[in-house]
């Protein structure tokens, strides 16, 4: 059988030129990546620590590499930002992940927003005022020390809203914008505990999301939030970092549960631009990605070895501008609970780690199953329509783009990213939810019959 | 005789240098001693007071924090500039390195893309507001001298300038920001929207007691002025600048003493709200970001702005002993 043989030899040899010939096509590929079309660019953000690829690629000189001149201009709130973007004083902004989604799919403002890079896992949590936290407290469970076990479900929280209700008063809680991370994360953990946290009813005109609800949301800027609490205007709110830890430091309140908690590795934070752009100037949007790729990366690199670095930018008037101490907190593994209370997430923030800048569909699809639950979609949608949504906002075609420039210029190794060729967009059906209920991004309308509280298939308000 | 003339002379020429001294010395401890003691004694008040003020950001800020943080804000300054000149060395490689690769390269010298400082911040609300009330003054005297001296057209537009008059120009600048981001559409803008937002607000602002004063100082010219105008015959143009404005320089001047200082408060406000350049931005983005040195830097901004506006007004008092014939009616 020596045909048999040479056949397979054959074989690999042509495994191995094609090998070849391939990471020669990614080589010719970073040649013909082109010089940025535009060089001179604005980016917003919102005064959180999530936003730190952005400042490093700034600081480190990852943008200057890529021959872009990047202006970093901290912005009021979510909608000006998000308006800045689509009216163009800003090309590209540290976005909500469910900014794009929303307004591609038309809810609030509509206009096609894109995002070729995620930038972040993680990095919120849900504080009390320490008031609340008094009544929330006997109905934890304790560990052996008499610290609370974690993580904390909001049943404990159910009969202060219950008490509250009794003497005829409201419960209050903000979050930072109708379509943002937070808005979803603390209705999964209100509604996981048994409290309903209204239902949105756009069609009829009603966007308050408070139909039916146990507990009222309403919106506050993120480093309003500390102050809008100490004030009594709302009992708590759902935030990104420091403003959790801010709220430890001034003694005005308890973080309860990190988002971590709610969903291990949940997507957070995208980076967004406008689809316009990305087609008028196609090399500049691979660019910035790849500026922001290497940030992010730096941000992980040697188990988070950068990270007092990082917080030391990051403490900057013109970036958060918060306290080392308080930026540190969250940012270098661990996380202050109850004063005192400190553990160690690790994971707490994660910008490289677990392919966490690849653009997932799964990712946008979970936060349109979430407006389906609550009622920012009104009505049912097939599963198709899900995906079909999700691969108009979500971009990894740039982002693979970007990445393999990365490797063909010695930057990153391939093995950093995930596998391009086999890569469908779809992460495996994800388990680490505090309710225990499995999430497949293939099957959102499966998905949202399996809660107890929210819209199911058929449901119409 | 005579010697006891001499002598009186002598005592009273004694007597007129001491009064002499004494009068100086008076005029001395009143025009330094007591504003320092004064000011002292304002230091020592805030500095009791700021102790005993607890808020979550720590203690109110006395006037040692303050003064650290002029020093930090200077020293950041320099610092970003040092940054700026390293930015500016790596373009220039950069883009020298572009062009060799390819010589159709349009290199150009971008602005430095980094922060702004606490100083750079100061020259731009400066230049903001200098440009805002220069258009003011160049539509409110005319406007002024022309309602002053036609009865019909006074009583025209009068109403209109009382109800704008107490209009805060926080509810002006949603409605600026909107008109400019509208009309203001240029690929390669000579100045930025937000400059001019900030400009068009403490304008429309700093108009209206321009307006008044102006019309109401010619208006009040003493009627015998009129009368040698008349005598004279003199023309349009001439009797404006002959008689009226040398007239009613005192009116307008005190107009535009009043409508300064408006504008210089309403600059901060208009650039807190909108987060335009300049020290309301300052001011915000410290209050934003809640660290423990926030309330200083503020104080600090407080302090900038305060300093600020008292010079703006004793310039504009130069101006005015410049230019009026009656240095009389130039009152501090």
């Amino acid at each position: 059988m020596n045909w048999k043989k040479s056949i397979n030899t054959r074989l690999k040899q042509l495994a191995l030129s094609s090998a070849v010939l391939l990471s020669f096509t990614n080589l010719s590929h970073s040649e013909t990546l082109g010089e940025p079309e535009k060089e001179e660019l604005k980016f917003g953000f919102i005064k959180l620590t999530d936003m730190a690829p952005i400042a490093i690629a700034y600081e480190n000189g990852y943008f200057e590499d890529e021959g872009l001149y990047v202006t970093i201009e901290a912005q009021a709130n979510w909608k000006v930002l998000l308006n800045g973007v689509i009216d163009g004083t800003l090309d590209g902004a540290h976005m909500l992940a469910g900014q794009p989604i929303a307004a591609t799919m038309g809810y609030g403002t509509k206009a096609d927003i894109i995002t070729p890079f995620s930038m972040d896992l993680n990095g919120n949590a849900i504080t009390v005022s320490n008031k609340t936290w008094q009544q929330m407290k006997p109905n934890i469970p304790k560990m052996a020390d008499g610290r609370p076990v974690h993580p904390i479900k909001a049943d404990s929280l159910k009969p202060v809203i219950e008490q509250l209700k009794s003497d005829g008063k409201a419960f209050k809680m903000g979050m930072v914008f109708p379509v943002s991370t937070h808005n979803y994360e603390l209705r999964y953990w209100l509604a996981a505990g048994g409290i309903h946290p209204g239902y949105y009813a756009p069609h009829k005109g009603d966007t308050s999301g408070q139909i039916d609800a146990q507990a009222l949301l309403s919106v506050t800027p993120p480093p309003q939030m500390p102050s809008t609490m100490e004030a009594g205007t709302i009992h708590g709110y759902c935030v990104g970092e420091p403003w959790n830890q801010q709220a430890v430091f001034k003694n005005i309140g308890v973080p309860v549960v990190t988002d971590y908690e709610i969903w291990k590795d949940n997507p957070e934070k995208v980076f967004g631009m406008t689809a316009a752009f990305a087609k008028k100037y196609p090399n500049t949007t691979i660019r910035l990605t790849r500026a922001l790729i290497r940030a992010a990366k730096w941000l992980d690199d040697n188990n988070n070895a950068n990270r007092p670095a990082a917080v030391k930018i990051l403490s900057q008037s013109n970036y958060v501008g918060a306290d080392y101490d308080v930026i540190a907190n969250s940012m270098t593994g661990t996380f202050e609970y109850e004063k005192g209370d400190k553990r160690d997430v690790p994971d707490f923030n994660v910008f490289f780690r677990h392919n966490a800048t690849y653009p997932y569909y799964s990712d946008a699809i979970w936060y349109l199953t979430q407006m389906r639950r609550w009622g920012q979609i009104s009505t049912d949608k097939s599963d198709q329509w899900y995906k079909d949504l999700a691969s108009k906002v979500y971009r990894p075609d740039i982002y693979v783009k970007a990445a393999q420039s990365l490797i063909a210029d010695n930057l990153i190794s391939a093995n950093m990213f995930p596998d391009f060729a086999k890569e469908t967009g779809f992460k495996a059906p994800q388990k680490h939810f505090i309710d225990n209920i499995v999430y497949d991004g293939k099957q959102p309308n499966a998905y949202l019959e399996k809660f107890n509280i929210g819209l199911k298939q058929g449901d119409k308000l | 005789m005579s010697s006891t003339t001499v002598k009186i002379t002598s005592l009273t020429i004694t007597e007129q240098a001491v009064n002499i001294v004494k009068n100086s010395l008076t005029k001395m401890t009143n025009a330094l001693l007591l504003p320092v003691i004064g000011i002292s004694i304002f230091i020592f008040l805030w500095s009791i007071t700021a102790q005993s003020i607890h808020t979550s950001l720590g203690d109110f800020p006395g006037p040692n924090a303050v003064v650290k943080q002029f020093s930090s804000l200077y020293l950041e300054h320099k610092t970003e500039r040092k940054k700026a000149t390293e930015f500016y060395q790596r373009q220039e490689k950069r883009n020298a390195a572009k062009l060799a690769k390819n010589p159709d390269y349009d290199a150009k010298i971008r602005a430095y893309t980094g922060k702004e400082t606490f100083l750079d911040q100061i020259v731009t609300s400066l230049i903001t507001v200098t440009c805002g009330f220069v258009a003011a003054v160049i539509i409110a005297i005319p406007l002024g001298i022309w309602m002053g001296l036609n009865k019909r057209v006074n009583l025209a537009v009068n109403p209109i300038v009382q109800v704008f008059k107490p209009v805060s120009p926080l509810a002006w600048l949603p409605l600026v920001t909107m008109v400019v981001s509208a009309i203001y559409v240029s690929d390669d803008p000579m100045v930025s929207k937000s400059f001019l937002t900030s400009m068009l607000t403490v304008t429309l602002c700093s108009l209206w007691p321009m307006v008044i004063n102006t019309s109401m100082g010619v208006s009040a010219i003493n009627s015998d002025l009129i009368n040698v105008s008349k005598v004279l015959r003199l023309g349009t143009l001439t009797h404006i600048k002959k008689i009226v404005l040398p007239a009613s320089v005192p009116m307008i001047f005190t107009g535009m003493r009043l409508s300064f200082g408006v504008a210089w408060m309403v600059l901060i406000a208009a650039e807190m709200l909108a987060q335009n350049p300049g020290l309301g931005k300052f001011v915000w983005d410290e209050f934003q970001n809640g660290s423990s040195d926030s309330l200083a830097r503020i104080m600090a901004a407080v302090v900038v702005i305060g300093f600020i506006g008292f010079l703006l007004d004793r310039a504009m008092l130069q101006i005015q002993r410049k230019v009026s014939w009656d240095k009389s009616s130039v009152n501090a």
